[in-house]
């Protein structure tokens, strides 16, 4: 119960703090598209999500990473798909109806590419303000934390802002377990 | 006011460059004996819209660069210059001086001028030189050339050369009709070709300026003091040719040193102390002026003052323009002019489309069965309206091959001269279509291949007598189209390949053993092997042994083949063989579990259903076919792309026998598909290269098929052996 309690106070701060940035600096909000993946929502700026469309079958690409799911045809378009849970590896989980496709246009140093990523579901978007985003804490060498742009704090709830660019561009795999307790430390 | 001219950039860089090509080709075809006045007029034309494309642009050094060039064209075009071998070749080497130095700029680099500036001083020489017989036109040239030499140093402003040379000046009113600007003459553009001549100084009258509430935006209300230190009377009256006819004008010779009363400044006006000053400062004086004159006129009247009085601050402007045009000019993708008439055949097959689709509309709204038939015929016709569509697209990146033919007239004659070698080239088949991006990656292996004919084929002009030939060597360069592939054939009538020289030479390098028995052809291909040159001498054009290896992967690269034919003492023919474009892939469809890959056709030699008897087995683990009198790896696809089979056992699916890199392989595969044309989409655009895949496609379904890289697949299947070979097997 009192848990119940203090996340009501929380919600009703960070709302007020929300409206109150929004009143105050209108053109520094950033709006964030949420998604859930293994109960932890995630976000990413809204203005590099092209679409989000159902999980259909893809053409596996051969020797590829597992978490390089195939490619799609986006109208023409050759798409690849990732699966941000094997990408993070946490477990995999069967594609069920729910299961969408964010299509992402991302910068790379090659240009722009146009990326699919695999997500349990879709949540919300939020409008956040700098202010609203907290720096990722520093976790050591041994976990690369460039992935993630910043944490915020909606509602009561932790959703971590990720850098696609730097996600889908990055090599080596994101230690999720570490950052999870690094989060919820 | 002004307009942007950077957004022209692009475009005078490519017109530019078709004029040069065109200058070149005309140059070429010059008989300094007996040449054409009309061709010397297709030269002189290219060169003088190069310059006033300079000109306008503000290119200053490719300006004054080709006004020499021009000078000297202009006096053989009047006939007052004999022409001369020499010209042709000087000529020749202004047109690649001016591609470089336009491709600097187009690239947005500083431009190199030492090579220019050392050409320049041999046209001057030459112009300079031998003169003409009339002594007044000389004087000309003399004069115009003195300016030549000021505008490219550094400051064209600086004065002393000239002033010192002719104590005087051009006193000039120039009062346009208000209409000018609309014409597109714009005054800025003649006040800088004035500014070449000498010292340049100019005065705005701005007392015609209206009320504002009366100001036209698109009309001119000024005229002009201008004082010109230099240049002759010719010179000055060719700036005004255009405007001459609609403009009020007075030119005068005074002698002595320009002053500030010629520039007609009335001591009245508020701020002609300060104008008086400093010439060049004179925009924000004149600005000052104006708003003291009339206030109400100042934001109309403001821009056009400032832009007209003084070039010097639009010079600046322009430069500074310059550079972001490069910068945008490295963005901006190439592009390619389309005949009217292949537009026109789209828009038509667009018209079919469309009207098939509201028939199919019609048809749709209320269908039963008896409509059954026209709706068949319907879809057949759209069917139809689709192909023919896509192949108008497909026409539309299709250039006539002439493009790549067009460099070698110089080429050749350049080498020939450069070897002492009498040499005809033949072009042939030059409207021969095909995709503008093989025609920019065939051109040069086929550089390579011609040098190669010129340097090793054709003898010199002594031992070909001796051989009972002609003097002169034809190489005929010839393109044509055969079943969906371009070919084209370079000839020479040479001495053909020393097959026993490359024999030694290979076994010498040890690419095959003494007792190897190898076909004429076989002998043939060896000069395609990395690393082989039978050149005795290492020369600057060819013999270094690098080379024909090159030439072959490129073509590869393009899906295409190259082979030589060869008859000692007769001649070699090269022949490159090429897919018509690189969008469009002829694929066989075949099947590995439930995926399906695309093979290139091309590469398929062929298919067959094999028995365990046609096979063996290789050191235990490699299985090898035997294909009649060959003996095939054979790879399996599956293992290579990891995708689950339904037969694992040979019997029971099928071997494509393809061929890539000179080698036979054949491919294990469940089942053999339909055959049909893909197009061909990126997998590096959206992902990255993949070994073993060469792109994608899309089929039928809508699904997405991946096209498999045979050379791709044979590299892996060889890496793959490697690896389990080594310890076990190499032992047994």
């Amino acid at each position: 119960m009192s848990e119940q309690a203090l996340s009501n106070t929380g919600n009703a701060a960070s709302a007020e703090d929300m409206e109150n940035s929004l009143g105050s600096h209108d053109a520094a909000t950033d709006q964030f598209l949420t998604f859930i993946m293994a109960n932890e929502e995630y976000g990413v700026d809204i203005l590099s999500v092209q679409e989000i469309r159902g999980w259909e079958a893809a053409t596996p690409i051969p020797n590829s990473p597992d978490f390089v799911k195939g490619v799609i045809n986006l109208r023409g378009t050759i798409v690849p798909i990732i699966d941000l849970r094997l990408r993070f590896g946490l477990e995999q989980v069967e594609y069920s109806p729910v299961t969408v496709v964010i299509v992402l246009k991302v910068t790379t140093d090659k240009g722009n590419k146009v990326i699919g990523i695999v997500v349990d579901a879709v949540s919300d978007v939020y409008s956040l303000t700098a202010d609203d985003m907290r720096h990722p804490p520093e976790m050591g060498d041994q976990v690369n934390t460039t992935f993630i742009k910043g944490l915020a704090d909606v509602q009561g709830k932790m959703v971590i802002l990720l850098n696609i660019d730097e996600l889908l561009n990055l090599k080596e795999m994101p230690d999720v377990d570490a950052i999870k307790n690094m989060i919820h430390d | 006011m002004s307009i942007d001219l950077s957004q022209f950039h692009q475009v005078f860089f490519e017109e530019s460059f078709e004029g040069l090509d065109s200058m070149e080709g005309g140059l070429l075809d010059l008989n300094p004996d007996d040449f054409d006045v009309e061709t010397i007029n297709t030269i002189f034309r290219a060169a003088h819209s190069i310059k006033g494309g300079a000109g306008t642009f503000g290119f200053q050094v490719v300006a004054d660069f080709t006004h020499v060039v021009e000078t000297l064209l202009d006096e053989i075009r009047a006939g007052s210059r004999a022409l001369e071998a020499s010209h042709v070749d000087l000529l020749l080497r202004s047109v690649d001086c001016l591609r470089e130095l336009m491709q600097a700029l187009q690239d947005g680099d500083e431009p190199e001028m030492s090579p220019a500036n050392d050409l320049q001083g041999q046209f001057e020489a030459v112009l300079a030189g031998e003169a003409p017989s009339e002594s007044s036109s000389s004087e000309v040239d003399a004069s115009s050339l003195d300016v030549q030499l000021e505008s490219t140093s550094e400051e064209s402003s600086d004065n002393a050369g000239v002033s010192e040379e002719s104590k005087g000046y051009w006193a000039i009113y120039f009062k346009p009709d208000s209409d000018v600007l609309r014409t597109g003459n714009e005054p800025v553009r003649m006040f800088r070709e004035l500014e070449a001549l000498g010292e340049f100084r100019s005065q705005a009258v701005v007392c015609d300026v209206p009320e504002f509430n009366q100001l036209e935006p698109e009309a001119c209300y000024l005229s002009w003091n201008i004082t010109v230190a230099g240049g002759t009377r010719e010179e000055v009256d060719e700036v005004f040719e255009w405007v001459i006819d609609e403009s009020e004008l007075s030119i005068r010779w005074v002698d002595g040193a320009p002053s500030e009363a010629d520039l007609g400044i009335s001591a009245d006006e508020p701020a002609s102390a300060e104008a008086e000053e400093t010439a060049e400062e004179t925009p924000q004086a004149v600005e000052e002026s104006e708003e003291t004159v009339d206030q109400t006129s100042e934001p109309e009247a403001e821009p056009q003052v400032s832009a007209s009085v003084v070039p010097e601050v639009k010079a600046a402007e322009s430069k500074s323009s310059k550079k972001a045009a490069s910068k945008s000019s490295q963005e901006t993708t190439t592009s390619i002019r389309v005949g009217i008439d292949k537009i026109d055949s789209l828009i038509n097959m667009v018209g079919e489309l469309v009207i098939t689709q509201s028939m199919l509309g019609q048809l749709g709204a209320n269908f039963d069965m008896n409509k059954l038939v026209r709706l068949q015929e319907g879809l057949a016709q759209l069917e139809h309206n689709t192909r023919e569509l896509q192949e108008s697209v497909m026409r539309i990146r299709m250039l006539p091959i002439s493009f790549t033919f067009s460099r070698f007239p110089r080429l050749v004659r350049d080498l020939s001269k450069l070897m002492d070698k009498k040499i005809d080239l033949v072009l042939l088949g030059e409207n021969t279509e095909l995709d503008k991006t093989v025609m920019e990656k065939i051109g040069d292996p086929m550089v390579h291949l011609v040098r190669n004919s010129l340097d090793h084929g054709i003898e010199k002009p002594e031992e070909r007598i001796a051989a009972g030939k002609p003097e002169t060597g034809t190489i005929t360069l010839n393109a044509f189209h055969q079943g969906g592939n371009i070919v084209i054939q370079i000839i020479d009538d040479g001495k053909g390949l020393n097959k026993e020289r490359i024999l030694s030479k290979a076994i010498e390098r040890g690419l095959v053993s003494e007792s190897d028995r190898l076909s004429d052809d076989q002998i043939n291909e060896l000069i395609f092997h990395a690393g082989f040159s039978t050149a005795e001498q290492i020369s600057d054009i060819s013999g270094r042994g690098v080379g024909m290896d090159v030439v072959r992967r490129n073509i590869q690269e393009l899906n295409g083949t190259v082979e030589v034919e060869s008859t000692e003492g007769v001649g070699s023919t090269f022949t490159i063989r090429l897919p018509l474009t690189l969008a469009i892939l002829d694929g066989q469809l075949v099947r590995v579990g439930e995926e399906v890959f695309i093979l290139p056709l091309v590469s398929i030699i062929e298919s067959l259903q094999v028995d365990q008897s046609m096979i063996n087995n290789v050191g235990g683990q490699n299985e090898v076919l035997r294909l009649r009198d060959e003996y095939v790896p054979i790879v399996k696809l599956h293992e290579l792309l990891h995708v689950e089979p339904d037969n694992y056992e040979l019997e029971n699916g099928l071997l494509v026998v393809v061929e890539a890199d000179n080698s036979k392989v054949g491919l294990f595969v469940d089942d053999l598909l339909a055959q049909q044309q893909v197009v061909i989409k990126s997998l590096e655009q959206n992902y990255q290269k993949v070994d073993g895949i060469s792109g994608a496609t899309i089929l039928g379904d809508g699904k997405v098929a991946l096209i498999v890289d045979i050379s791709g697949v044979l590299k892996i299947a060889n890496q793959n052996k490697a690896r389990t070979l080594p310890g076990d097997h190499q032992a047994a």
